[in-house]
């Protein structure tokens, strides 16, 4: 069920449009529901020849042998690819926009740094021979140590999952070993709280499931280019990244796609584009690359996990005054877009909230998984979870209702975000008003009446002063602050910690009058000035969490 | 033994578009001579519907019906650039690159009827039925076929046009952090009810109720689509799917639909939606782009709900009945929290 709320922001649009806003049915769609509509796997060519690669059974092995010679003998084979094979087998999907190292091989050759990473490919006149194939493929190899936790690959000693980013991350601005974001003194202001929390979150992996699975049909056209049937998110993206792997210029691979069985993020990263090309190339025949679903559910690019401790300060009145996010993103062994979504986690940090000191620190970790890669909410679903039950908590610790609690704390129009830049254009407060009324959820009278187009600016706009340091310089993991303290345990993962109960805010019935809530201010920015910051210094210490004893007051820390 | 009622909340923001831009769109429209169009893009449609959404778009500022618009898309040699179909850019960024491209063409085509009708096409406008009459005298009008004719067989006109949208690139700042990340943001709260069984750790959401922000609806019913389908995806989310249910354990991934968790169709939950627009001021027609954040809030909205009917925090994700029964064995039992409405 869908309504509007036109009554909504009215005087900001021109409702009288022919076209827009309009319920048409889609173009495409009489093609979708009879079963007609054309995807890349739906083209045929006479003399289609099939490619299925060698993927390691191990998460971290050195190669020490390939030998290829009974697979190249099996019925049907008519062509193994190696490493060496390939004209340019070192990239990083964000090469074509400037940003990060080729680090990722298409074929492995020295070293496998994930399960399921592959080695060798096959092209046969069958599916079926081409499997059969790959089982006749002897690699030899010496398994290296392995590490699958984020905190654990971060430290110094750890083993080295990616030999281009030997500290286990991504190097940012050829300085950091994380990207920071630094707005006000969160340090002082933790000082001031009346409660200071910290809590951890931890999103698992998740797989994109499109019912179409990842794949691509390449075939040579007579004009001496090769016409390729994508499946790919970014049709130039993907070709851009065939013709840098394949060493081709761009004109010479025609693209054809458009129409996919799903995506989510999971058909960015050209799995499948140019070994097929390569294959069509090398062959002199279309063939068909397809991932199985086995194939796309086990070594496909998942979501990746994400790790975010938050640390806020907040005061008994319901004003969040700091917010620490210390976040870890696990690429897996290679960036892929790892290092583009840890920017944009930082940029959304703390939230759609007005907090007057922000401190970020985020790393694209590498470890021995299966590379990760975008997926629908990219950067911003983990750290949503984490700072949505964390407001949860926040709410109930000072004992505001919810909903209460999020209008209290919401940014306006006008208001100076975390990154630098003024609000505008936001609607927020009026999101929950809506849902409140729609649930017979009680809200006060001030909190009803609170608006995003009001209440923001002033000292709200105000760039605080702010300190900045150095820490976690690249190759030197000994300046980075301390890590939060809770250490993630081998799987399966410990049992759910206890928590004392606390006094609950009790809502007022859906009548009573706003009295008993608690009458904030329209503006709740910080109101007292922060001291000014004291000069950073280099290679100090990290500072004691001063926020600790205070939270183990009311909470019991966990662990 | 019991099944234990929760309602929990969360509400986000999302950003619209490629975090620091560089993410350009491109788009051609062009008019056979019956003043039929076609819109050549390389976008992806992934079954969000953006062929759809870039027809309407483009009917819309041609002035002309949706179904003389068809969109193409996408082959590399007759499409021009676009980045992709993901980070919640394809309505904002194509859909400014087709209104670029289809103002253009809309200018020839009036300057080919005004040619015609011996006005100025100034004076022009659209009826969006396939007729184009001088402003405040509907009498005085030719066909958009008509003057599509004309400008192609009498005079000589390509009623055609090109279109690009591009937020430039922009850095970030090493120390503070400091950018420009993206020039819109959809907004969105939803509530979540539902029960937790404490002998089995079943969580069966009951309901889902939401208000999401978008900027301007520019289909409705392929945004609720979208938001249905993106609220299914962050229950999917929350509550069933991983392939590393131990994770950092690397084991235990599903290899099919059938090891892989995820909500069936007996465990959709009815979703009452409400949509605000609030038009982004650089959005097509102030359309901003509900396909990605539409989950986002489900999946804390879960936890916090999961809370309040049995008072235990699961703060990692998927929230499992194994998780679930696991803080009730810690914490004793159930604890329901207070009720809300």
């Amino acid at each position: 069920m869908l309504e509007f709320r036109k009554d909504l922001f009215a005087d900001e649009r021109d409702d009288n449009l022919n076209v827009i806003g309009k319920g048409e049915q889609r173009q495409d769609m009489l093609g979708h529901v009879t079963g007609r509509t054309r995807f890349f796997d739906d083209h045929g060519f006479d003399g289609l020849l099939h490619l299925k690669v060698v993927r390691s059974p191990h998460h971290h092995a050195r190669i020490r042998s390939i030998d290829v010679t009974a697979a190249e003998r099996a019925p049907g084979v008519k062509r193994v690819i190696r490493g060496q094979d390939v004209p340019l087998n070192k990239n990083t999907l964000l090469s074509l926009i400037d940003f990060g190292k080729d680090d990722e091989p298409t074929l492995a050759v020295d070293k496998v740094r994930y399960k399921g990473e592959p080695i060798v490919a096959i092209i046969a006149d069958s599916e079926a021979e081409a499997l059969a194939a790959v089982k006749l493929v002897r690699v030899s190899y010496d398994p290296l140590p392995t590490v699958f936790d984020v905190q654990e690959a971060l430290k110094p000693g750890a083993v080295v999952v990616n030999e281009t980013y030997p500290g286990n991350y991504f190097e940012y601005h050829d300085k950091y070993d994380h990207q920071k974001l630094r707005f006000g003194d969160v340090e002082a202001a933790f000082r001031t709280a009346d409660h200071v929390i910290e809590e951890r979150y931890q999103m698992s992996p998740i797989e994109h499931a499109s019912t179409e699975t990842n794949g691509t049909i390449a075939a040579p056209e007579t004009n001496n280019r090769y016409v390729v049937h994508s499946c790919a998110q970014g049709l130039f993206f993907s070709l851009g990244t065939t013709a840098k792997i394949l060493a081709l210029e761009s004109n010479r691979l025609h693209f054809i796609g458009g129409t996919v069985g799903g995506g989510f993020g999971g058909k960015v990263d050209s799995l499948t584009e140019p070994l097929a090309v390569l294959g069509a190339i090398l062959t002199g025949r279309p063939v068909r690359y397809v991932l199985g679903r086995e194939e796309e559910m086990q070594f496909a690019s998942p979501r990746g996990a994400e790790r975010h401790v938050i640390k806020d300060g907040v005061m008994r009145d319901g004003r969040i005054v700091a917010r620490q996010i210390t976040s870890y993103f696990d690429a897996g062994a290679y960036t892929r877009l790892t290092s583009y979504g840890v920017v944009k986690c930082v940029a959304h940090m703390p939230g759609p909230y007005t907090i007057p000191n922000v401190r970020g620190d985020a790393y694209c970790v590498f470890t021995n998984r299966v590379p990760a890669t975008a997926m629908r909410g990219f950067g911003v679903t983990g750290v949503d979870f984490s700072i949505e039950v964390q407001m949860d908590k926040l709410a109930h610790l000072v004992g505001i209702d919810p909903m209460e609690f999020r209008i209290l704390n919401a940014y306006r129009d006008g208001d100076m975000k975390a990154h630098r830049r003024v609000a505008h254009n936001t609607a927020l407060i009026e999101c929950v008003q809506v849902v409140a009324q729609k649930v017979n959820w009680p809200l006060s009278e001030t909190a009803r009446r609170a608006s995003s187009l009001s209440g923001g600016g002033g000292p709200r706009a105000a760039i605080p002063p702010t300190v900045t340091d150095e820490s976690g310089r690249i190759g030197r993991p000994e300046t980075r602050q301390a890590p939060p303290q809770l250490t993630p345990g081998a799987a399966p993962l410990p049992a759910h910690q206890p928590r004392p109960v606390v006094p609950v805010y009790q809502p007022p019935p859906a009548h009573q009058p706003a009295a008993a809530l608690p009458n904030y201010p329209a503006q709740p920015a910080d109101a007292a000035p922060l001291p000014a910051p004291a000069p950073p210094v280099p290679n100090a210490p990290a500072p004691p969490q001063h926020g600790a004893a205070r939270f183990s007051s009311v909470f019991t820390r966990r662990r | 033994m019991a099944r234990h009622q929760g309602r929990g909340m969360a509400s986000i923001n999302y950003p619209i578009g490629m975090n620091l831009g560089g993410d350009p769109s491109q788009a051609l429209v062009h008019a056979n001579p019956d003043g039929k169009f076609t819109v050549a893009l390389s976008a992806i449609d992934l079954g969000q519907g953006m062929k759809q959404v870039s027809r309407q778009i483009a009917a819309e500022t041609l002035g002309v019906p949706i179904e003389d618009v068809y969109v193409d898309t996408a082959d590399s040699d007759t499409g021009p650039h676009d980045m992709g179909s993901f980070a919640s850019r394809g309505t904002h960024r194509v859909g400014n690159a087709v209104i670029v491209a289809a103002k253009e063409a809309r200018g020839v085509l009036l300057e080919a009827a005004a040619e015609e009708l011996e006005v100025n096409a100034d004076d022009l406008v659209t009826d969006g039925k396939g007729n184009i009459h001088v402003r405040g005298a509907a009498s005085k009008s030719i066909t958009v076929k008509a003057a599509s004719q004309a400008a192609q067989f009498k005079q000589g006109k390509t009623i055609s046009g090109r279109g690009i949208f591009l937020i430039p690139l922009s850095t970030v700042n090493p120390e503070t952090g400091e950018m420009s990340p993206v020039t819109a943001y959809a907004h969105a709260c939803l509530v979540v009810d539902l029960e937790v069984c404490d002998e089995t750790g079943d969580v069966k959401v009951n309901k889902l109720t939401s208000a999401y922000e978008l900027g301007r609806a520019l289909n409705p019913k392929m945004v609720e689509q979208q938001l249905v389908g993106g609220a299914w995806m962050g229950m999917s989310h929350a509550l069933y799917e991983t392939p590393e249910p131990y994770y950092p354990n690397p084991e235990h991934g599903g290899r099919d639909y059938n090891e892989y968790l995820m909500p069936g169709p007996g465990d959709i939950a009815p979703h009452d939606i409400t949509v605000l627009e609030r038009p982004a001021p650089d959005g097509p027609f102030g359309g901003k782009g509900p396909g990605e954040m539409c989950a986002n809030p489900v999946l804390p909205a879960v936890a916090n709900a999961i809370f309040n009917a049995i008072g235990v925090r699961i703060d990692t994700l998927p929230i499992t009945p194994e998780k679930i029964l696991r803080a009730l064995k810690a914490q004793g039992g159930a604890r329901p929290q207070v009720r809300r409405a």
